[in-house]
């Protein structure tokens, strides 16, 4: 006699099995299928051409009527499963009872709802079947519809991409950094965001979701910062998650999902599970391929087939089409592995293979994922690839080739072939250049052009001009930023202008970056390029910040803090000095000092009381004095016209007005500032980065001054009549500083490379770039001219300044 | 003392940032890396001491914000040239929260 089968779920998983039981074993089960959906199998993944419009959904149903009916499955299709009694082995439903010999459990995963305000409103979607689908498909209809999609992973990309096709106004919300952060590292989801936005979808990143607002049904959706973006629709694909509640309920063991063996039997013999509700040996599937080897291990199972499940390793690719995007395995870094990644900027193309042991653990192909299926094999194999190490990253076409010395490569390489593809220069444009004496990258680059734009071909350039000329070619000691480039600090700075890179993933991979997210010496470098170049772009990135600007206090040897509180031109009050006094006894300060720039240190604050002090100063009236930035500093004074006499200008007055107005600023380095009253100098002026000696006729403006590791003389910038004009002169030469220095270069190192003259043209003798260099100055200043401690003394973060965890309590037991 | 203890939410440590967990031994930092994995380590440079919890975190490595000392996460061990090495304590992520391993950092109590 048949055995009676019970399935619950008709979905991918299910069909797989059913598939493969009756192949394996024609007749020996009597089959119901339970299926919520009012509706048979059909292919989930395609349900994205589907809302594109790429395909109709009969192109998508994998079995038919007739086929179940070929099979002799009974359907109970639009019938949603009850509860499972399991002693009685019979699972309830709507129209009764019906009794199984084995049950097999394939209920699939339930999306996740964020639950914001409104998530219940008319108009909030999921994109999990075909009536979500359609849902969508309807919204569309309306012209000038605006969808806004939360969460930027697979699915929410596949949904934006289609409701973009059908007509939409499109706007993703991802909470991360990066689209895609599962699959992909930030170089393959800065191409990808790139790729969409140029579809017209528009991106958020970083984007947290306030609330879904509406009355009868959705409007808008407002973010945390309180960005809005109004919707039709808002679509959910922040996640799924195992849809166990039936096998909870009836007493089965589960965890994260429905837990089961090697042969996907659940804690009771006679009940099995297959596909995403499932958990074995703690990981649950999304993607298919998983659930058809579990399919193929139940219906073995089932027939009393030795089978035993050992788990997947997944891959992933995107169906947009037009997007080539693929990801498998394991892509973290780590010390014990290494990583080949080519990049071809032009093309769009980023590949990377993370190797551990001679293994492939990992391979993220963006824009070229013509080998990932061969990649992919490698990775499952476990295939040794130290033979074809060398060309691994070109693909199978290459794979086992001699690996190539360059030098040869470029001596072989014909007369005709592009070198540099910016310019469109070939090989024999460039040693024609150098047979006619170009013996430098520089002169072959004012010659010919090769290598002048994006960089990327300057090794190639350097080895033709090697191979050209032997020994007589010494290669030029420019200095790269890193060892995660060849560019140097003005190469990076020139692209990031001349390309407009508004990300740190952008520069990058237009770069060509070695490694995947940098190091501690290029990202503050980067950091800091990036918010100087697009203040109004680019967000800032604490992590690529050293210790003590993201902590906004300095830090000492034993780890404890010191703090400087803002004195305008080294002017204070008594209620100030009050309330300095205050702090420094309540949090018990050991040391407080005077500083050189004319203001008062606390030294010693414990990190977690950092947000409690700012606080107790900010009620006072006192600000970050940035001591730990590279940004300006001080600006200290002498007493002037008010009370000495001998002073010839108000000195102090215009000490604390460029104080005032450029305080918060970030520079390649910190900068320092003085104005004295008259030549006496009691402000010190003529060794500082910008110093003004006020005279009877006006100020003198010097800069490049230095009194550290170097000690070093003012040199003489402008001479202006009024202190307004001081003013001006003094915020364009630091918005030319803060535009083209190197990082870490103070203001007379990047004056001797530039030389006072240019400098003098730019901000002395053109009156109208003075003002466009003024005018970005004041831009930047709208963006970061903010109290840093007034933003951070807040109960909301002030836990982020203290231990996640104390467990000196618990572990004293 | 001995199993995993949930030691707060990722989402509390920034991604390429860190948190520090007080232990009756002194501070153990918890990094989180771009890819989201945790490690544990202990927060004290062998060089002098610099709490390696405020270092920029790079890949699965983090520069001492002091000297410039980078430690691997999976071993603790300073990068060449330099010699030393920092403690590390199993950790993991279980359903956004995350664990340390209570068995290795009582037997660092004992130490």
């Amino acid at each position: 006699m048949a055995e009676k089968l019970v399935v619950i779920g008709a979905g991918m998983a299910s069909g797989r099995m059913l598939e493969e039981l009756f192949a394996t074993a024609p007749g020996a089960h009597e089959v119901t299928l339970f299926g919520a959906e009012p509706r048979g199998n059909y292919n989930r993944i395609m349900l994205s051409p589907v809302l594109s419009g790429e395909k109709t959904y009969d192109e998508i149903v994998t079995h038919d009527a007739a086929w179940y009916a070929a099979n002799g499955v009974t359907c109970r299709f639009g019938e949603p499963v009850t509860g499972i009694d399991r002693a009685r082995r019979v699972v309830v439903s709507a129209t009764g009872e019906t009794p199984y010999d084995r049950l097999v459990i394939a209920t699939g995963s339930a999306p996740f709802i964020i639950p914001v305000p409104g998530h219940a409103l008319p108009g909030v979607l999921t994109y999990r079947d075909l009536d979500d689908t359609e849902a969508m498909i309807a919204a569309a209809a309306k012209p000038g519809a605006r969808a806004v999609v939360i969460g930027g992973g697979l699915l929410g990309l596949e949904a934006a991409a289609g409701l973009r096709l059908r007509g939409m106004e499109v706007t993703v919300l991802h909470l991360m950094p990066h689209l895609m952060e599962r699959q992909l590292d930030p170089a393959a989801g800065y191409l990808l965001q790139k790729e969409l936005e140029t579809r017209g979808i528009r991106i958020h990143t970083r984007a947290n979701t306030h609330e879904i607002v509406g009355r009868e049904r959705v409007e808008a959706v407002r973010l945390d910062d309180g960005t809005e973006y109004p919707a039709d629709i808002v679509v959910m694909a922040v996640g799924i998650r195992p849809d166990t509640g039936l096998a909870k309920a009836a007493g089965l063991a589960c965890g994260r999902g429905l837990h089961v063996d090697d042969r996907m039997i659940t804690s009771d013999g006679s009940i099995l599970a297959v596909g995403e509700c499932v958990e074995h040996r703690g990981q649950c599937y999304g993607l298919v391929a998983p659930l058809y080897e579990m399919a193929k291990v139940a219906a073995k199972t089932l027939a009393g087939e030795p089978a035993e499940y050992a788990g997947s390793v997944t891959s992933t690719k995107l169906k947009v089409t037009g997007v080539d995007l693929f990801s498998a395995g394991d892509f973290a870094e780590g010390d014990d592995r290494e990583e080949i990644v080519f990049r071809d900027p032009a093309r769009g193309v980023y590949k990377r293979l993370v190797i551990r042991d001679q293994r492939i653990i990992g391979a993220v192909m963006y824009g070229d994922t013509a080998d990932g299926a061969w990649f992919f094999g490698l990775l499952k194999d476990a295939a040794d690839i130290a033979e074809m190490r060398d060309t691994l990253i070109f693909g199978p076409a290459y794979a086992g080739g001699a690996p190539l010395d360059p030098m040869a490569a470029v001596a072989a390489l014909p007369d005709e072939a592009e070198i540099c593809g910016c310019n469109g220069v070939c090989k024999s444009t460039i040693t024609e250049a150098i047979a006619g004496g170009a013996g430098s990258l520089d002169a072959v680059r004012a010659g010919t052009r090769a290598s002048a734009s994006c960089g990327s071909c300057t090794g190639l350039v350097e080895q033709l001009l090697a191979a050209s000329l032997g020994d007589a070619y010494a290669a030029p000691a420019a200095r790269p930023v890193c060892g995660c480039t060849d560019l140097t600090h003005e190469d990076v700075r020139r692209l990031i202008k001349a390309r407009a890179l508004k990300s740190m993933p952008a520069v990058m991979q237009e770069c060509g970056w070695r490694t995947s997210c940098g190091c501690h010496v290029c990202r503050p470098a980067l950091n800091y390029y990036l918010l100087a170049d697009w203040p109004l772009d680019y967000a800032d990135d604490p992590q690529s910040r050293f210790v003590n600007e993201r902590n906004h206090a300095n830090i000492q040897k034993d780890g404890t803090y010191s703090v400087v509180p803002r004195m305008w031109g080294g002017i204070t009050t008594p209620g100030e000095l009050r309330a300095i006094a205050d702090a420094a006894e309540k949090f018990a300060v050991p040391t407080v000092k005077v500083t050189g720039g004319q203001r008062i240190d606390l030294l010693g604050v414990a990190k977690e009381d950092l947000p409690a002090i700012w606080a107790d100063l900010n009620a006072a009236g006192l600000v970050s004095g940035h001591a730990y930035a590279k940004g300006l500093r001080t600006v200290k004074t002498c007493v002037g016209t008010d009370h000495c006499r001998f002073g010839t200008q108000d000195s102090t007055g215009l000490g604390v007005a460029i104080e005032k107005r450029m305080w918060g600023a970030w520079t390649p380095h910190k900068v320092k500032m003085a104005v004295s009253g008259c030549p006496r100098n009691c402000a010190e002026a003529t060794c500082k980065d910008v110093g003004v000696i006020c005279v009877d006729s006006g100020f003198e403006v010097g800069v490049a001054g230095a009194a550290g590791m170097d000690l070093r003389e003012t040199e003489p910038l402008g001479k202006t009549a009024t202190a307004a004009e001081a003013i001006e002169l003094i915020v364009a030469f630091v918005q030319l500083y803060r535009e083209q220095a190197k990082y870490l270069d103070r203001p007379y190192k990047w004056v001797a490379k530039v030389g006072l003259d240019w400098v003098r043209e730019q901000v002395v003798d053109d009156l109208e770039n003075r003002r466009a260099l003024v005018a970005r100055f004041d831009l930047s200043q709208r963006v970061f001219q903010k109290d840093p401690w007034a933003e951070r003394a807040t109960p909301e973060t002030e836990a982020r300044w203290r231990p996640l965890a104390d467990l000196t309590l618990e572990a004293a037991e | 003392m001995s199993g995993w203890i949930d030691i707060g939410a990722l989402a509390d440590i920034p991604v390429r940032g860190a948190r520090v967990i007080r232990t009756p031994a002194g501070c153990v930092a918890v990094f989180r890396t771009a890819g989201d994995e945790v490690f544990a380590l202990d927060d004290r440079c062998p060089h002098r001491g610099g709490p390696l919890s405020e270092g920029i975190v790079h890949g699965r490595s983090v520069t001492c914000p002091l000297h410039n000392r980078v430690f691997a996460f999976e071993t603790g061990a300073a990068e060449r040239p330099e010699e030393g090495r920092v403690a590390t304590y199993p950790a993991r992520i279980e359903g956004g929260r995350v664990l340390i391993d209570a068995a290795h950092l009582a037997r660092r109590t004992a130490a």
